[in-house]
């Protein structure tokens, strides 16, 4: 047994090493199929980075009548953190909106002069609110116009915001069904491409396969070497393409924070190194072996 | 030990490559079978080596019919049979001596019996200083003798060859027909199929004749006659 696998080993190495053209070829598509499995899995994270920076920006507020007592509005900000759909809660008291209201229009005469004149702080205190996902701000909103709180609250900003909030909703929904089918019909087109060059170098030695079986081989013993030959190619594909990919995020990384802001390629190459080495390896050696193992099959039936 | 039972092989309807042929091959014989080109000397050895089934009637090797073997099983078969074809069949990317290693290999022989033995028929076949060369560097002669030695090298029971001295010279002919008498003389079964009438009638061997498919003749210390 040990001396069929060695044997193996070294048909499969010296196939390798003979037929290079081929060799060539089949690395090429491989290397191809794992750059596009390896984009995917880096837009995927950075397209779930991008949505969720949306969807950070979503919230709603909630304005208390100005009588409202302190106290009653915090037994609220509890109640309402105790949701689940409710990411964040954050009170913000009459004097912390003046005072922002202030700093934000400092500059603006008319405005401030109006403030003095109102006397009072005519701010309300309010609530903000942000839930885990878009589609959630309607079971918070519903809180508020179904519990017995509906005396304190002035308004719920979110009726006015619905359809930003919808539509921001539509667009993760649709992101997320585009992107999936846009990366499940690359992945097959990658797979089908590299799964066809190794068919048809494999395709050219048919004849040596049949050979082979009428020498006695058992099917192991020629389906074997090009097994291994898949997996050397699948393997120095990996290598090509990380190594492709590690020079891209190293030296592009700071400029994909134009495209992405707040995503840096590099920070998530590097910090994700091993799995994204692991899906290339796995992806390499994998699609070289049963593209090997598929198209051979073919030709064993003499 | 190799048994034709009304064999018949039909391509389409109008050609049969044989027809209804049956004979018997008995151990460490050594039979000679003879016909034009078409004659179905090639299909038969295609027969025996499962490469191609029968339309109609048996074969058995050792008893086993040949037919009912399963395709996973068919090389221990084939180990069992060393060929010689006609168009020699050298595995292109493999040099003479991996191409002779090849069917040592197969079996499971170890690595020194392989290095032993393979040195061994180079030497016999005259190719010692072509091992390292690739079938496309060979000239016809020299594939056939690589041919050759791939099918004795394993010690098989029986050597089919297929006109193994069709692109020998005079000289080379002799020394292949010269080492399959004494291949068959150490108890290997040989079946030979050849156009060539001086090797034939100086085999003074049994020869079967085949014509359009059909044995027209079976003779003990035959001779070559069509």
């Amino acid at each position: 047994m040990i001396t069929l696998i060695k044997r193996i080993l070294k048909s499969g190495w010296k196939n390798f090493s003979r037929e290079k053209s081929l060799i060539v070829a089949n690395i090429f598509i491989l290397v191809l199929a794992i750059s596009t499995l390896t984009s995917l899995y880096i837009l995927k994270d950075a397209s779930q980075f991008l949505i969720s920076s949306i969807e950070e920006k979503v919230d709603i507020s909630v304005y208390f009548k100005l009588e409202a007592p302190e106290e009653e509005i915090l037994k609220v900000k509890d109640d309402v953190a105790k949701i689940p759909e409710v990411k964040e809660v954050k009170y913000i008291s009459q004097e912390e909106a003046l005072t922002s209201f202030i700093n934000k229009h400092k500059d603006d005469v008319v405005l401030m002069q109006s403030l003095d004149e109102v006397g009072a702080n005519p701010f309300s205190a309010s609530l903000n609110i942000r839930a885990f996902e878009a589609s959630q701000y309607q079971a918070i909103a519903d809180f508020f116009s179904n519990s017995n709180v509906t005396d304190l609250v002035e308004k719920v900003d979110y009726y006015k915001r619905k359809p930003v909030i919808e539509k921001i909703f539509t667009f993760v929904s649709s992101m997320n069904i585009l992107g999936i089918s846009f990366s499940l019909l690359l992945i097959i087109i990658a797979v089908a491409i590299a799964f066809n060059t190794i068919r048809l170098a494999i395709y050219s030695s048919r004849e040596e396969i049949k050979i082979q079986r009428l020498v006695g081989a058992s099917n192991w013993f020629i389906r074997g070497p090009f097994l291994v030959q898949g997996a050397i190619c699948g393997f120095f594909a990996f290598l090509i393409s990380l190594a492709i990919f590690s020079l891209l995020s190293w030296g592009f990384g700071p400029k994909t924070e134009f495209l992405f802001p707040g995503f840096n390629l590099s920070t998530f190459f590097f910090t994700n190194f091993w799995t994204i080495a692991f899906l290339q390896l796995a992806s390499g050696v994998g699609l070289g072996i049963i593209s090997s193992l598929f198209a051979v099959r073919k030709h064993l039936k003499i | 030990m190799i048994k034709f039972q009304n064999v018949s092989k039909i391509y389409s309807q109008k050609t049969a490559a044989l027809d209804n042929v049956s004979f018997e091959v008995a151990e460490k014989e050594f039979v000679s079978i003879v016909g034009k080109s078409g004659s179905g000397k090639t299909t038969l050895f295609k027969l025996i080596l499962a490469e191609e089934k029968p339309s109609n009637g048996r074969i058995f090797f050792d008893s086993q019919e040949i037919q009912k073997i399963k395709s996973k099983e068919l090389p221990f078969l084939r180990r069992k049979i060393g060929t010689v074809f006609q168009d020699y069949k050298l595995i292109h990317s493999k040099t003479a001596y991996e191409n002779i290693a090849y069917a040592m290999e197969v079996i499971g022989a170890s690595d020194k019996e392989v290095k032993k033995d393979v040195a061994e028929v180079l030497e016999i076949v005259g190719l010692t200083s072509k091992a390292n060369n690739f079938p496309v560097e060979l000239s016809g002669g020299e594939k056939q003798r690589v041919a050759i030695a791939r099918a004795l090298i394993h010690r098989p029971e029986v050597i089919l060859a297929d006109e193994p001295t069709g692109n020998l010279d005079p000289y080379n002919t002799l020394e292949i027909i010269r080492l399959l008498l004494k291949i068959n003389k150490f108890g290997t079964t040989v079946f030979l199929a050849t156009h060539n009438k001086t090797v034939i009638n100086s085999l003074d061997k049994r020869v079967i004749t085949l014509q359009d498919g059909k044995i027209v003749r079976d003779e003990e210390n035959g001779r070559f006659i069509l």
